[in-house]
């Protein structure tokens, strides 16, 4: 079994008033060291079979059309994470 | 002239709709998201809500869902649809209109009576109106914000695809002050204000007087005279 993680970003020339707000909450609480806060989506995909190539690029199709709409949004990464690594 | 009015899971303003075609003289059809059949219809609405609850994408799932194949098929094809607010996030992320529909740069959700100006009259949903035109039709929605990579703002506003535009405060932060846009050909159409709202004397946005707002009226009585032509 393995789980695919897909992240996905707003795209840079958009602005994030998600982001904004959560920049703004932390600078009100004194984290001055933070300057930029942007907020995205991870998207968790069960796998039960082998991860095939055919099978990630099935996923990358997925993330591009369904996931994000890369109009307004980036698939930042499509990654796996393998048995030994969801067991810890 | 038929008029299938969409309802999608979390669709609120379908009934709205059906009695804005109505009221413009159309026969209103109510279409069910799961069909794959239009019903023989002339024209098509996608009204506003919020469609599973805009998971993902507000209009993401709803875009996915079955009777979209002939929704996309029937705009290929030349026939009038309009998107209204959620109906128009379905139909950016269905790619049948430029741009996409992001939360307002306020974080704020809007609701007033807008002000527009209609730039483009040569679409299927806005030929009664004069080029330059101020209307006004209710305005309510949280992610009403148009976006579009400025390549992409660029080919929008030169190939004339922007059909209203917000006048005073932008409500939503949108690009360019866009609150609706059309495809090349014109006979697809989105808007994040609601026409169906500003449809009969006494229930329409405050103008001249009080709740007298109508002109969402001749959006509804634009696809005959498309369809007609």
């Amino acid at each position: 079994m393995a789980l695919i993680v897909v992240d996905v970003m707003p795209k840079a020339e958009i602005l994030d008033p998600q982001g904004k707000a959560v920049t703004r909450a932390l600078a009100r609480l004194g984290h001055e060291a933070v300057g930029d806060v942007r907020v995205g989506k991870r998207f968790e995909l069960r796998v039960d079979g082998d991860v095939t190539d055919a099978l990630l690029d099935e996923v990358r199709e997925v993330a591009s059309e369904v996931l994000a709409n890369t109009v307004i949004e980036d698939v930042v990464e499509v990654r796996v994470v393998d048995e030994a690594e969801l067991a810890r | 002239m038929k008029v299938g009015v969409i309802t999608f899971p979390g669709t609120l303003d379908d009934r709205d709709a059906q009695r804005a075609v109505r009221l413009a003289g159309h026969e209103p059809v109510a279409l069910w998201h799961r069909e794959h059949d239009l019903h023989g219809v002339d024209a098509l609405v996608l009204p506003g809500g919020f469609s599973y609850g805009d998971y993902l994408r507000a209009g993401a799932i709803a875009a996915l869902s079955p009777i979209m194949t002939e929704v996309v098929d029937a705009a290929n094809r030349g026939m009038p649809v309009l998107g209204i607010c959620n109906g128009f996030q379905m139909l950016a992320e269905a790619h049948l209109l430029p741009g996409g529909l992001v939360r307002n740069q306020t974080g704020l959700f809007v609701r007033r009576d807008q002000r527009l100006r209609v730039e483009r009259t040569s679409t299927a949903w806005s030929n009664r109106f004069d080029e330059g035109q101020e209307i006004v039709i209710p305005l309510k929605n949280g992610e009403g914000r148009f976006v579009a990579t400025p390549e992409e703002v660029a080919r929008i506003e030169g190939e004339g695809l922007v059909v209203f535009r917000y006048l005073g405060e932008d409500p939503n932060g949108s690009i360019d002050a866009i609150a609706g846009v059309a495809n090349a050909a014109g006979n697809v159409v989105g808007l994040m204000p609601h026409p169906e709202h500003a449809v009969e004397l006494g229930f329409g946005p405050t103008t001249t007087r009080m709740k007298a707002g109508v002109d969402g009226l001749e959006i509804f009585k634009s696809a005959l005279e498309a369809v007609a032509a």
